[in-house]
């Protein structure tokens, strides 16, 4: 795979922001360097600006989240406006044409941008054909959650200054995880190196044909690292199925001080939160403000996504391209 | 056991033997040392002038020395059932067999699916001293056929592989599951082929089950499994074992895996290349086994597995009963045959009608299991474990079992024939069995 360097010349030019997958490493740049602005922009103290001033935005979630969605309602606010969140519970409604028949009500009120979350895999796709406005995708089942790689991006790039040529290990339950599917295409794109780790249930069958390497043994898949991301693992697949216990979990593919003996001595350790202390991640790890970065990850979720409204609400004024 | 440095070293020599590795393919006569329980030397030149004072001597005769036997299927009773077997009779009935090393299904009471069993079984074969004793990790929790077991921990314990023991792992996703996780640990899945649905029956389905109104267990029940376990190992890469194979279809399965270059292998047990369905005659329950003893056909299709190599391992299938759960009417009496002691005169049939060399035999009784399981035993090496057997392959007489050693005598074959009889048996340089010889 060839990398052209990446440049922030070619904007972003797309109306909504479904996936990391097929974006180019110049519009993941873009992104990024625009995010970057706002960094030091939050760490001011009247931080509020006017750019998406009368502009709407529905943060609409079919599955709970606290962070994510406060995430996006802080960007939101912060440039300027009005937003709204629609939580509801899915499991509480019919497939299908409901989840149409919402887009149409709400597209019907005319919002500018729909955040959207999902437990199904494509369903924020399938809504974003029936609506006029932008749609971000705030994480769809298993497929994709484009806005934790970008924020994961843009820690690393501050951390270590570039992404390209970097030795990458995303651990734990790649089988169910958008995170790790996001992850994989943008640093893949971006010319990272990257390696996932898990016991081969939580392996999802030819993942090496996304351009990774698989390893079941954490202290070989871990060797030379500069970043070590954990997953979260849900307590439902520790349960005889995927993994036969929390206890075999943590002793075998739980980070702790010494399986990360194994990377590089200032590997930085990701996590996209929230964590299970004691499974995936020692508590002193996860703590050790040395190592992890995942308050700072916390930090960059709101700018990348300040970024993302930016980039998708002022190329739709200039008239871009639909994707 | 290792010996404090510095101390004299017990020092063994056993002259005049026939030596037969079948790992290296040797045959020779010549002489053994071993020194602190392991093989120091062996070979034609050795002590063929004299032995040093201060070295034990144990003369071979001329006779067999190989390996000691590797039994990778044995059930022990115990815990739970100690009135059928504990670890203690089941391994002097090993050593009057010539196995020095023996796996243990996990099928007893409590099932030995935590940390906690497998520890046990290697505590009370440290305790009784004889053979090795090894045991296989249940692979679902129970026995039950959902849960997989904490393969990793179990690992590190001990256990040497998983299995269900008598059950089949019926389940294809929990079967995918346990291949693929089984990975992670570099461990093996040893499946029970029997497709739980058509294995209703209590011997071979066929003629002879209708004539005598028994319900019969089609062999289509053995290859269903292992055709769709062999697709399961495909998808997963996996490591998996089928045990005791009784039909020619699954064995055929089996080879036309191997020719494809999956990661398999298989045993079965001398009552499948000895008998047939035939012994079930007047309702012999001594004859019911699980899977059941088949057609002709079917153990000529067997023994040309265990010839072409098709099937890496002989094991007994030890299955001790006490007499109250086989004198019952035949469908509601256990399936089993106590055969630690009858492994390798059996097995040496198959080299008495002239279908397989010696040296190959004896190779699906000792490196052939041991390396599937990774036990590093079953093979005459310097440096290795003084683990072996000595043997008259020729000795004429009668399958007793009224004399055998295990505390249970439920075998089919009293009276069989045989040719071949185990003199000593010797563990980690330890003479742990010498026959009574015939006055």
């Amino acid at each position: 795979m060839t990398i052209a360097k990446a440049s922030s010349e070619t904007g972003f030019r797309h109306r909504h922001l479904l996936g990391i997958e097929g974006l180019s490493a110049g519009e993941i740049t873009y992104l990024l360097d625009l995010a970057e602005r706002y960094v030091e922009l939050n760490r001011k103290a009247g931080k509020t600006g006017d750019l998406l001033a009368g502009l709407t935005v529905i943060n609409l979630f079919f599955e709970s989240s606290t962070r994510t969605r406060t995430s996006f309602e802080l960007a939101a606010k912060r440039l300027g406006a009005n937003v709204v969140n629609m939580q509801i519970a899915w499991s509480s409604i019919k497939k299908g044409e409901t989840l149409l028949d919402t887009a149409m009500t709400l597209n019907a009120m005319h919002p500018d941008v729909l955040v959207v979350r999902h437990p199904d895999s494509g369903a924020v796709n399938l809504l974003s054909q029936k609506v006029n406005g932008s749609v971000i995708n705030g994480g769809d089942g298993s497929h994709e959650h484009p806005t934790q790689a970008l924020l994961d991006a843009l820690t690393i790039r501050r951390r270590r200054g570039r992404l390209d040529g970097l030795l990458v290990a995303i651990c734990g339950d790649i089988a169910h995880s958008r995170v790790a599917r996001s992850n994989i295409h943008l640093l893949t794109t971006m010319g990272a190196t990257v390696r996932v780790i898990a016991p081969p249930t939580l392996l999802p069958s030819r993942i090496e044909d996304l351009g990774v390497e698989a390893f079941f043994d954490m202290r070989k898949g871990l060797a030379d690292c500069d970043i070590v991301m954990m997953l979260r693992l849900q307590s439902e697949r520790m349960q005889g199925t995927y993994v036969p216990s929390t206890r075999e979990y943590f002793r075998f593919f739980g980070l702790d001080q010494e399986k990360l003996r194994a990377a590089k001595p200032d590997a930085l350790i990701m996590h996209p939160g929230p964590m299970n202390r004691g499974v995936e991640i020692d508590s002193e790890l996860a703590d050790d403000i040395h190592r992890s970065v995942i308050r700072e990850q916390v930090e960059m979720g709101v700018a990348v996504r300040m970024a993302c409204l930016e980039a998708l609400t002022t190329q739709k004024a200039a008239g871009g391209p639909d994707r | 056991m290792t010996i404090a440095t510095g101390g004299p070293k017990h020092r063994t020599a056993f002259l005049d033997a026939r030596i037969l590795d079948p790992a290296s393919g040797t045959d020779q006569r010549g002489s053994v040392l071993v020194e602190d329980g392991r093989i120091a030397d062996f070979g034609p030149e050795l002590f063929s002038e004299s032995v040093p004072d201060g070295v034990r001597v144990i003369d071979c005769g001329g006779y067999c020395l190989a390996p000691g036997l590797v039994d990778m299927r044995v059930q022990l009773r115990e815990p739970g059932e100690e009135h059928k077997e504990t670890i203690g009779s089941g391994a002097r009935a090993a050593a009057a067999g010539g196995v020095t090393s023996m796996v243990a299904l996990p099928n007893t009471e409590p099932v030995i699916d935590d940390g906690a069993g497998v520890e046990f079984i290697a505590r009370r074969a440290r305790d009784v001293k004889l053979g090795k004793v090894y045991t296989y990790g249940a692979a679902t929790v129970g026995l039950a056929g959902q849960q997989l077991t904490e393969f990793g921990l179990l690992t590190e314990y001990g256990a040497v592989g998983f299995t269900d023991g008598t059950k089949a792992i019926a389940d294809a996703q929990v079967m995918r599951r346990a291949l693929s996780y089984a990975r992670t640990f570099d461990t093996v899945i040893l499946q029970h082929p029997e497709e739980p649905s058509l294995a209703g029956g209590v011997m071979n389905g066929g003629a002879l089950a209708t004539r005598l109104g028994l319900s019969g267990i089609p062999t289509q029940a053995e290859v269903i499994p292992v055709e769709r376990d062999l697709r399961l190992v495909e998808l997963t890469g996996g490591r998996y074992h089928a045990a005791h194979l009784s039909t020619a279809a699954a064995v055929e399965a089996i080879r036309q895996a191997k020719a494809r270059g999956l990661p398999v292998t298989c045993d079965t047990a001398p009552h499948y290349i000895t008998l047939t369905e035939e012994a079930v005659g007047d309702y012999r329950t001594f004859a019911k086994t699980s899977p059941p003893l088949r057609s002709e056909t079917d153990r000529q299709a067997v023994l040309a597995g265990v010839v072409d190599g098709t099937i890496d391992a002989i094991a007994s299938d030890h299955a001790p009963h006490d007499q109250e759960s086989k004198r019952l009417p035949f469908a509601a009496a256990e399936p089993g045959i106590a055969g630690l002691e009858t492994l390798l005169a059996l097995s040496l049939g198959l080299y008495h009608e002239g279908h397989i060399g010696l040296i190959e035999l004896l190779s699906r009784l000792t490196c052939g299991p041991s390396d599937l399981l990774g036990l590093g035993a079953g093979r005459i090496v310097k440096g290795g474990p003084a683990d072996l057997v000595l043997f008259d392959a020729e000795a004429s007489g009668h399958i007793e079992p009224d004399d055998f050693v295990s505390k249970s005598k439920n075998s089919p074959f009293d009276g069989h024939p045989i040719r071949g009889k185990v003199l000593k048996t010797i563990v980690d340089g330890r003479v742990i069995f010498t026959a009574e010889t015939d006055a």
